[in-house]
C-alpha cells in the first residue's frame, strides 16, 4: 500500500450549531482494501461518511481524491467520483423492478422510449456480479433485505463505484446471508474496488477488514491493523476509558411495587407483564424490533390495549387513555427526540413546562415569573447547558435537548414512574455520564424508573432488574446479579 | 437567565430580529405612498372605512390564525360566511330579534367548526381535504335553500349592526380590537395558547407529551366557525340581506392575509399580530387602489404580486439569518484557535 490512497482526509472539522461533530479527523482508504469505521453512536462515523459523499460540506479540512482535491459540493459529484454510498435503510423504491432500480434515473432509451431489453441485460450482467440469480423484472418489495442488498451493490458497480461505503450492512441478515456478503466483498475487493464498513459488529470487523479506524466523540483515536490489537482493547479504544466509570454506583434503596403490569397485550406486543418498585431502575433489552418501544407506547395509552391491565399505585389505568396515564403520575421520554420529543418551534422554557403548566397557571394566565422559577432551578439542577431560558430548543446539544426532556418530566409534581426509552442515544460521552448520575439521583428520591435500551453496557450499568424482548414478548428476567450480556443476549436472540 | 434586566439595546435587538420588523416597515411605506398618490387616503373617513373593511377580513382571519398555528387549514370560512347571513337573516324575518339572529348564526359557527374539526381529529382526516369537501357542501347547502336567490333583512334595524358606530368607530373595528387583545392574550398567555403552539409545532411529540391534541383541534375549529360566523353576520348586516354567493373566493383572501403575517402554514410558528399586519397590508393596498380608480381586476394581480413579493423578501430575510449562524459558527472556530 506504498500507493496514492484513493481517498485521503485531513485535519477535517464539522461544526453545527451547537455541536462540533468533528475534531480534527484524518483519515485514508487504498484501493482494494476494506477499511472499518467503528466508534459508539454520535462518535463521528457517519458526519464523515455525509461529508465524503456530499451530503455535508466540511466546515474546513483536506479532503483527497486519488491525490487531489476533491469537488463534491452534491452528493451527485461524489458519485461522479465513483463513491456510493449503501445506507442502512435502504434507497431502492420498491414498487419498481431490480432492473429499473439498478438504473434508475438512467434507464436505456432511444427516441424517449425505454429500451427494455438492454435494461434487462445489462442489469443481469451487474445482478451476476453480486451472485444475484434472480429475474431483473422482479419488484423489489418482493426481494428479502439480503437481494435488496444486493441489488444497492449492483446499482453502485453500475455506476462504476470504485468507493463503496456500507453503513451497518449486517444488521439486518441471518449469518447466511452474512457470509455470502462477505464473499461478494471479497471479490468486489480483487477487482480492485475500496470498501468502508460500518459496523458494531467487533467480530465481523475483525474477520474482514484490512484496518480498523476508531472513532471517539468526532475524533479519530487511532487506526490500527486487525493483528494489532484484540477484541477488548479495540472497545477500550472506543470508549476511552473502563465502562464501570461512567456509572455511578446503584445503591437502589427499594419500596414498593408501584407498577403493576399484567398480561397486557395490543396489535404489537403480547402478555406484557412486569412490575416496577419505587426507587429501582427496570430494564428492557432486546435487538432492534423486539417491540420495547411498542411496549412503552401499550404501557402509556398511545397504542390500543386489547387485554390486560395497568395498576400504578395501587390505582387501575383504564385502556386507551394516554391522558389519564400521564396525570395519573406517568411520564415518558422518548427515543427519537426529534420526532417525538422536542418542539422545535418554542424555547427551552416552553419544551419545560408543556406538561406541567396547571402548576405555574394563575387564574386562566400562567405566571411569568411562576415559570421562570421553575425552569431556572431545573436548568441549574439538572446543568442545562443554554445561553438563556428563552433560547429554541433545537440550538441545544443532543445532551442537553435530552435534560430538557427529563426536566419536563421531573417538574411534574406527582410523577411516579418515568419510561426512558433510549436513554443516551446521540449524546456524547460525558453528558452520558450524566444523564446516569441523574438518573441514579431520580430512583435515589423514590421515582420508579424503566429504561429501554439497545446498549448493553448501559443496561447492565444502571439496572437492578432487567427484563428481555424477542417479537413483542418478554423472553427473560434476570436481577442484577444475573445479568451478563451473553446471558441477555441468549435470550434476545433464542 | 437575565430576563429582569432589559436594557435599552436588548429592546432593541429584539425589534430588529422579530419577523414583524419588516411587516411593519412595508405597511408604512406603503401608506406613504398611498397618501401622496391620494389626499383622501389619510382622512379620517377614508381611515375608519378601511378599518371597517378589514375588519371582516380580521374577524374570521383571527380564528383562522389559531387553526393554521396548529397545523391545520380551514378552507371552508368562505362558504360558512354565505351559511351565516342564511341564518341569521332567516332568524330575523322570522323571530324579529337581531339578538336571536346573531346568536343563530354563530350556534351554525361552533356547529360547521365541530364538524370540521371532529372529521379532522376523530376521522384523521388530512384538513386541507376535510375543509375542501366542506366548502363545497356549505355553498351547495346555501345554493339549494335560496334557489341561489338573495334573502332581504325585512327588519332595517339589522344593517346598524355592520354599518353602525361607537362615537366614530365602526362596530366591526370595535369588535376586531376586542377579539385581537382576546386572542393576543390566550396565544401568549395562556396554557391553551401554549398547547397550539406545541401541537403546531410538533403533533406527534404533543401527544406522546399527553398533550390534549383531538380535543384542542375540535375546540379550535369550534371558535373558527364561531368567529368566521361573527364575520358572516357583520357582512350580511351591511347588505342587509344574505347572499348565497357571499363570502366565494374569501378564504383564499384571508389565508393569504395570514401568510403574508408571517405564521407558517406548517403550523407553530408566527402569531397574531403578524396576520393582522398581513391583513392591513392587504386592506390599504385594496384601499388605495380603490382610491386611485384602479379596476377590481387590476386589483386582483396587484394583490398577488404583493403576496409573492412579500413571500420572497421574507426569504431573503430568513437567508440572511441562515448566514448569520454560519458565521457564528466560523467564529465558534476561531475561538477555538482551528480557524484557516
Amino acid at each position: 500500500m506504498k500507493n496514492t490512497p484513493v481517498i485521503e482526509i485531513a485535519d477535517m472539522h464539522m461544526i453545527f450549531p451547537g455541536v462540533h461533530a468533528l475534531k480534527g479527523v484524518s483519515f485514508d482508504l487504498y484501493a482494494g482494501e476494506v477499511h472499518a469505521l467503528v466508534g459508539e453512536n454520535g462518535a463521528g462515523k457517519s458526519t464523515l461518511i455525509k461529508i465524503l459523499s456530499g451530503v455535508y460540506q466540511r466546515s474546513r479540512g483536506k479532503y483527497l481524491i486519488n491525490g487531489k482535491e476533491a469537488k463534491i459540493c452534491h452528493p451527485l459529484d461524489a458519485i461522479k467520483e465513483g463513491i456510493s454510498v449503501i445506507y442502512q435503510e435502504l434507497n431502492l423504491v420498491s414498487s419498481l423492478s431490480a432492473a429499473e432500480n439498478i438504473f434508475f434515473g438512467r434507464l436505456p432509451a432511444k427516441g424517449g422510449r425505454v429500451q427494455w431489453k438492454k435494461l434487462y441485460d445489462e442489469s443481469r450482467k451487474y445482478m451476476e456480479m453480486v451472485g444475484l440469480s434472480i429475474s431483473p423484472r422482479t419488484k423489489v418489495q418482493y426481494l428479502s433485505i439480503a437481494e435488496q442488498q444486493l441489488v444497492e451493490i449492483a446499482k453502485s458497480l453500475s455506476l462504476g463505484a470504485k468507493i463503496i461505503i456500507m453503513d451497518e450492512p449486517t444488521s439486518a441478515l441471518s449469518p447466511k446471508e452474512v457470509e455470502s456478503l462477505f464473499k461478494i466483498i471479497a471479490q468486489l475487493k480483487e477487482k480492485g474496488v475500496s470498501i468502508i464498513y460500518i459496523s458494531h459488529k467487533l467480530d465481523e470487523i475483525f474477520e474482514i477488514a484490512d484496518r480498523i479506524t476508531v472513532f471517539k466523540d468526532g475524533a479519530v483515536v487511532g487506526t490500527k491493523y486487525p493483528e494489532e490489537l484484540n477484541e477488548e482493547q479495540l472497545i477500550e479504544m472506543m470508549v476511552g476509558r473502563k465502562m464501570e466509570d461512567i456509572f455511578p454506583d446503584r445503591n437502589a434503596n427499594l419500596g414498593e411495587v408501584l407498577l403493576d403490569v399484567k398480561g397486557l397485550t395490543t396489535e404489537k406486543v403480547t402478555d406484557i407483564s412486569f412490575h416496577v418498585r419505587r426507587g429501582e431502575i427496570v430494564g428492557f433489552s432486546g435487538l432492534m424490533g423486539a417491540g420495547r418501544t411498542e411496549m412503552t407506547m401499550a404501557l402509556l395509552g398511545m397504542d390500543k390495549r386489547l387485554e390486560g391491565s395497568v395498576v400504578l399505585d395501587g390505582k387501575e389505568i383504564p385502556p386507551n387513555s394516554p391522558l389519564i396515564a400521564r396525570e395519573s403520575g406517568m411520564g415518558l421520554v422518548v427515543e427519537d427526540r426529534r420526532k417525538g420529543g422536542i418542539l422545535p418551534n418554542m424555547s427551552v422554557k416552553s419544551n419545560m413546562t408543556i406538561v406541567s403548566l396547571n402548576q405555574v397557571t394563575k387564574g386562566i394566565s400562567i405566571s411569568r415569573t411562576g415559570e421562570e422559577d421553575v425552569v431556572r432551578d431545573m436548568i441549574q439542577r439538572l446543568k442545562i447547558k443554554t445561553p438563556t431560558m428563552n433560547q429554541l430548543i433545537p440550538k441545544l446539544s443532543g445532551g442537553n435537548q435530552q435534560k430538557v426532556l427529563l426536566a419536563r418530566w421531573l417538574m411534574k409534581r406527582n410523577l411516579k414512574v418515568l419510561v426512558i426509552d433510549e436513554p443516551t442515544r446521540g449524546i456524547d460521552v460525558g453528558a452520558k455520564a450524566e444523564i446516569y448520575s441523574l438518573m441514579n439521583d431520580l430512583a435515589g428520591q423514590g421515582l420508579a424508573i424503566i429504561m429501554v435500551s439497545s446498549e448493553l453496557p448501559e443496561i447492565l450499568g444502571m439496572c437492578d432488574r432487567v427484563y428481555v424482548m424477542k417479537s413483542g414478548k418478554i423472553t427473560g428476567e434476570f436481577n442484577r446479579e444475573e445479568a451478563s450480556e451473553a446471558a441477555l443476549l441468549e435470550k434476545a436472540i433464542h | 437567565m437575565n430576563s429582569q434586566k432589559t436594557t435599552a439595546k436588548s429592546v432593541f435587538s429584539k425589534i430588529k430580529d422579530s419577523d414583524i420588523l419588516f411587516l411593519v416597515i412595508a405597511l408604512i411605506v406603503l401608506c406613504v405612498i398611498m397618501s401622496l398618490t391620494s389626499q383622501v387616503f389619510l382622512s379620517e373617513r377614508n381611515i375608519m372605512n378601511m378599518l371597517r373593511q378589514v375588519s371582516l377580513t380580521a374577524v374570521c382571519g383571527f380564528g383562522l390564525t389559531m387553526v393554521i398555528l396548529l397545523g391545520e387549514i380551514d378552507l371552508s370560512v368562505g362558504s360558512q360566511q354565505a351559511i351565516a347571513g342564511l341564518c341569521s337573516v332567516v332568524t330575523l324575518n322570522a323571530t324579529g330579534s337581531i339578538a336571536l339572529a346573531v346568536l343563530a348564526a354563530l350556534a351554525a359557527g361552533a356547529g360547521v367548526g365541530a364538524l370540521n374539526g371532529f372529521l379532522v381529529a376523530k376521522g384523521k382526516m388530512n384538513s386541507l381535504i376535510v375543509t375542501l369537501g366542506t366548502m363545497t357542501i356549505w355553498r351547495g347547502v346555501a345554493m339549494v335553500t335560496t334557489d341561489a336567490v338573495s334573502i332581504q333583512a325585512a327588519y332595517p334595524d339589522f344593517q346598524t349592526l355592520g354599518t353602525g358606530y361607537v362615537g366614530p368607530i365602526p362596530n366591526g373595528v370595535i369588535i376586531m380590537a376586542i377579539l385581537f387583545v382576546a386572542i393576543w392574550y390566550i396565544l401568549r398567555h395562556t396554557t391553551f395558547g401554549r398547547y397550539i403552539y406545541a401541537i403546531g409545532g410538533n403533533q406527534e411529540a404533543s401527544k406522546l407529551a399527553g398533550l390534549p391534541v383531538d380535543r384542542m383541534r375540535i375546540t379550535v375549529y369550534i371558535i373558527s366557525g364561531v368567529l368566521t360566523m361573527l364575520a358572516g353576520v357583520l357582512l350580511a348586516s351591511r347588505m342587509s340581506s344574505a347572499q348565497p354567493s357571499a363570502g366565494d373566493g374569501f378564504e383564499m383572501t384571508v389565508i393569504a392575509a395570514i401568510i403574508l403575517g408571517g405564521v407558517s402554514l406548517n403550523g407553530g410558528i408566527g402569531g397574531i399580530g403578524g396576520a393582522f399586519i398581513g391583513m392591513l397590508i392587504l386592506g390599504v393596498l385594496e384601499n388605495g387602489l380603490t382610491l386611485l380608480d384602479v379596476s377590481s381586476f387590476w386589483q386582483n394581480i396587484a394583490r398577488g404580486i404583493v403576496i409573492i413579493l412579500a413571500v420572497y423578501l421574507d426569504e431573503v430575510r430568513k437567508a440572511r439569518l441562515a448566514k448569520k449562524i454560519v458565521q457564528e459558527q466560523k467564529d465558534h472556530l476561531k475561538k477555538e484557535g482551528i480557524a484557516a
